[in-house]
């Protein structure tokens, strides 16, 4: 059994046999490193300083706020230092699309821009996890985008992802869902992976061209994967209605852009819509144009197999691959009570007593995004070389930004536990712990941007010096109650070179 | 002693009593059979390939017009189909296929699918790689099921996939392996050093889930690396980009040639969700089905006479609607066509009864109907090519729902 979870289960036997706050303090050692090991991509120095100071309660409360927490200097100054990301949709467009025509070698070198606005999207993505203060909020980054997921690598999406992620998901990870589905439902970067923005009423003014009908993709999977799930109760006449309903709905042409006085990218094509009336999951809309939507996400929004379906990935992200049904079920009740207020779901999530109990604690899996920036974290290296990252994410089988399918990435163990998945693992925290990734020095000069590197061959020869491990003995009092004595003995144990990497590759490390 | 050894060791301490010989110091077979190792690989196309398009029904005077934009032409024309059988044709990109169409050795199962109505991709494929299409409480998938029958003792390289992740057709009780076969692959990683994995071995030393999953790795890393050893072939890094099938199919060729323990391989290829600008000849379907054919070529290349030991099914979880949509494209529809490869198939023929394009033979109207379970192939595969008994065929594809037993006639003999 894992030390943090057997030590949350002594201290509740010592409440039994002695009375006093020294069980407090106790268990709220335990309870410290569970939330930032759920609330937050695990321990950092900052964090864990943070926690001690506000007390558990107090922490969390605050993280459920992140507007009241102040971002750290060495954040928003490498933020700032990434162009592209400061870009709105309709100028990064103008900018960065490859001409339709023209020769290939310049059609080539515009799609090479492209790629380098989704590293930059990426690079900021892996910094505000790594450094962010408010790390509640970037946890639920990864779980909204996740739901919401868009895939970086399709077509003009390579542009938007960034301003995707920190408009449309961020801003709203913690407010009202009503009002995130409809951030997502308007952003270009959606509309293009899903293939709305080509949605057109066969025989409408505006059909010509490839849009001369219905596409019933983004319909089809607002309500599978969006709102409803699979088994919410639609049928495909719904589906059908449904793409009718967004018909028009879609992306500006800069020109368009520029009359309406909009850069986002969204804009509603009243000529390609179908102006009929619609029976959608039993509700009559009548053509109105671009308030049916609204309508529609109404619906969705309000609907309790919504209400019910996201509470069971919210269980299943923060607490236990199979959920507790009654746990469930509370979260969906809090859901529909408050309106779908997100906060007031997490508040009840993370007060629950399956969230907090010992069962609980270091029992998730990490996803190799969660394992990668914890043990980047626990380093407390200042990175500036992200391509062992990005490489040990790709060949652990989660890129950033790189899923294909829309329904997202999971997060349970038997999607990310498999041998080659530990062996992966382990080599990476040895590369980290033993020196040999320089996260912290200008990546070499290639041409071949898209080298994975997750262990990076030494430095030319002038260069070189002895690799420096990480400190062993940190990280092991970072990482306090999650570390077993069974960890511990084999960190004492082995070479001085390899300690660190011991901790960072340990069973312990693995789940959260 | 090293854990890899000890675990190896309790995995051949369950085959007494077995009737499995083992043969030099590499390869199993069944007593009194020919020492042909029998495998099957299994190659997923996620996101539902058109299959009309794949294998088009060109005589079908209903075709053409049902595709005006993305239709492809009849033989003899420029861009045109492949002749087949004088009534359907190959996607002209698939090129690469027709010499093993040719010589017999590639069948197509067309009107081929799933009895569940689903057209959600996510549950379509998770019936498909459950076999148990409906229902959803299936906790392992068939292939796993599938090494649980074969002979004992399951080494963990018995059943393999192609990919950084376990796949749900995989997954279940029996111990499998996954590798990346892209350029990285048989390179040394830190956890090769006899150091470092001396340092971790005390803690992942255990029965746990995740010890056993560090020592079936250390396993197949000695056993694979060696094969693997050889060329370095510039092949995609994830099992999901179709372009870098090719080489990954010619490497994985050599490494059945040199290793009888794999009997089981797993492949899947994403991106064939033609939804908009599908394309015809050229285009979108096409620029995915070209390294597809390639790779498939490779892999009955590289197999030589290996290729009698070795089936390949193509499937992908359903079909696309037959009338292309407002978008040059396709939406997700019903039947499909699997492809069957190698082994004794009964080739260059169409198999199942092809149910045709009019109005009322359409699904719901808009698709290609099934006409043949899929478990059907599938089946055919374990009971004649596999050598598996009723029974055993029972435990990887239960009759949940019921469906008709092996297909007949897709094999030889």
């Amino acid at each position: 059994m894992p030390m943090l979870r057997r030590k949350l289960l002594m201290t509740l036997v010592l409440v039994v046999t002695a009375c006093g706050s020294g069980w407090a303090q106790a268990a709220e050692d335990g309870l410290d490193m569970h939330m930032l090991n759920r609330l937050a991509f695990g321990p950092s120095a900052d964090s864990v300083a943070m926690l001690q100071q506000l007390g558990v309660e107090g922490w969390v409360n605050q993280q459920l706020h992140p507007e009241t927490i102040a971002e750290p200097r060495r954040l928003t100054d490498r933020l700032a230092g990434l162009e592209t990301q400061q870009l709105d949709p309709v100028t990064l467009l103008e900018r960065y699309r490859p001409p339709k025509d023209g020769d290939p070698d310049a059609r080539k070198a515009a799609r090479k821009q492209m790629r380098m606005v989704t590293r930059e999207a990426g690079q900021a993505h892996l910094l505000r996890a790594l450094y962010s203060s408010r790390q509640l909020q970037e946890v639920m980054v990864d779980f909204w985008f996740n739901h919401f997921n868009i895939f970086a690598a399709k077509g003009l999406d390579a542009l938007w992802i960034g301003d995707y992620e920190d408009k449309a998901i961020r801003p709203h990870v913690m407010g009202r869902f009503r009002d995130l589905l409809e951030a997502t439902a308007r952003h270009p970067a959606m509309l293009f992976y899903l293939d709305n923005w080509q949605n057109t009423a066969p025989g409408s003014p505006g059909a010509k061209g490839k849009e001369t009908g219905l596409n019933e993709n983004y319909a089809r999977e607002l309500m599978e994967l969006h709102t409803l799930g699979v088994d919410g109760g639609y049928t495909q006449d719904d589906v059908i209605a449904l793409a009718r309903v967004l018909t028009g709905w879609g992306i500006v042409r800069p020109r368009q852009a520029r009359a309406i006085g909009s850069q986002d990218g969204f804009a509603f094509d009243e000529n390609r819509h179908d102006y009929g009336d619609k029976i959608f999951l039993g509700h009559t809309i009548h053509g109105q144009g671009a308030a049916e939507i609204e309508q529609a996400l109404d619906i969705l929004a309000a609907s309790p197999a919504t209400a019910h379906h996201i509470s069971f990935e919210l269980a299943q992200y923060f607490v236990a691959d199979q959920p507790p049904p009654a746990l469930v079920e509370r979260l969906t009740r809090r859901w529909m009570d408050s309106k779908g207020d997100i906060r007031a779901v997490l508040k009840d999530l993370f007060a629950s007593p399956e969230f907090r109990s010992p069962a609980t604690v270091a029992a998730k899996f990490k996803t190799p995004f969660q394992y990668v920036v914890s043990a980047t974290r626990a380093a407390d290296v200042d990175v500036v070389n992200f391509r062992p990252l990005f490489g040990a994410m790709k060949r652990l089988g989660q890129p950033l930004y790189g899923c294909l399918t829309p329904d997202g990435y999971k997060n349970t163990r038997d999607a990310w536990l498999n041998p080659d998945a530990l062996a992966l693992r382990i080599s990476f925290a040895t590369a980290l712990g033993s020196g040999h990734m320089p996260l912290d020095r200008p990546p070499p000069q290639t041409d071949d941007e898209e080298a994975d590197q997750p262990v990076p061959p030494p430095p030319p020869e002038p260069m070189r010096q002895r690799p420096v491990p990480l400190d062993a003995d940190r990280l092991a009092a970072l990482l306090g109650a999650a570390l077993s004595d069974k960890t511990r003995d084999a960190v004492n144990t082995a070479p001085p070179q390899l300690k660190a990497a011991v901790v960072l590759g340990s069973p312990d490390f693995m789940a959260h | 002693m090293p854990m890899a050894r000890r675990r190896f060791l309790e995995l051949a301490g369950a085959a007494l009593g077995a009737t499995v010989l083992p043969l030099g110091g590499r390869s199993w077979a069944l007593a009194a059979e020919a020492p042909v190792t029998r495998r099957l690989v299994v190659v997923m196309l996620r996101g539902a390939v058109d299959g009309l398009n794949v294998v088009a029904p060109y005589g079908d005077p209903l075709y053409a017009p049902l595709r005006p934009n993305i239709g492809l032409a009849a033989p003899g024309s420029a861009e045109g189909l492949l002749d087949l059988d004088g009534h359907f044709g190959l996607h002209p990109a698939l090129a690469a296929v027709m010499p093993l169409w040719q010589s017999r050795r590639l069948a197509f199962v067309h009107a081929c699918g799933s009895p569940d109505p689903s057209r959600s991709h996510f549950d379509a494929q998770d019936y498909m790689e459950s076999a148990t299409p409906g229902v959803r409480t299936t906790a392992d998938g068939w292939m796993n099921r599938l090494v649980g029958v074969l002979p004992a003792p399951h080494a963990p390289t018995q059943a393999i996939s192609l990919g950084a992740t376990r796949p749900r057709i995989l997954g279940g009780a029996q111990p499998t392996s996954n590798l990346s076969l892209g350029p990285n692959a048989g390179k040394p990683m830190p956890v090769d050093r006899p150091a470092v994995a001396s340092a971790f071995a005390g803690l992942y030393g255990g029965s746990d889930a995740l010890s056993r999953a560090y020592q079936d790795g250390q396993m197949a890393r000695q056993e694979l690396s060696a094969d693997m050893q050889a060329e370095q072939a510039a092949a995609d890094n994830g099992a999901v980009n179709a372009k870098g099938f090719p080489a990954i199919a010619a490497r994985l060729a050599n490494l059945l040639s040199r290793d009888d323990h794999i009997q089981l391989a797993f492949a899947d290829l994403g991106g064939w969700d033609t939804h908009v600008n599908q394309g015809a000849a050229k285009g979108q379907l096409a620029a995915h089905l070209r390294p597809l054919g390639e790779g498939l070529a490779a892999l009955a290349q590289g197999l030589g006479p290996q290729l009698d030991g070795t089936v390949v099914l193509v499937m992908s979880e359903f079909g696309r609607t037959a009338r292309e949509n407002g978008n040059k494209g396709t939406d997700h529809g019903h039947g499909n066509v699997m492809w069957v490869l190698g082994g004794q198939v009964a080739g260059g023929r169409i198999h199942g009864a092809w149910p045709g394009l009019a109005p009322d033979a359409l699904y719901q109207g808009r698709d290609l109907a099934v006409t043949t379970d899929f478990r059907r192939v599938i089946a055919a595969a374990l009971k004649h090519h596999l050598g598996l008994g009723d029974r055993q065929i029972a435990t990887v594809l239960p009759p949940s729902p019921p469906f008709d037993g092996a297909l007949p006639g897709l094999f030889l003999g």
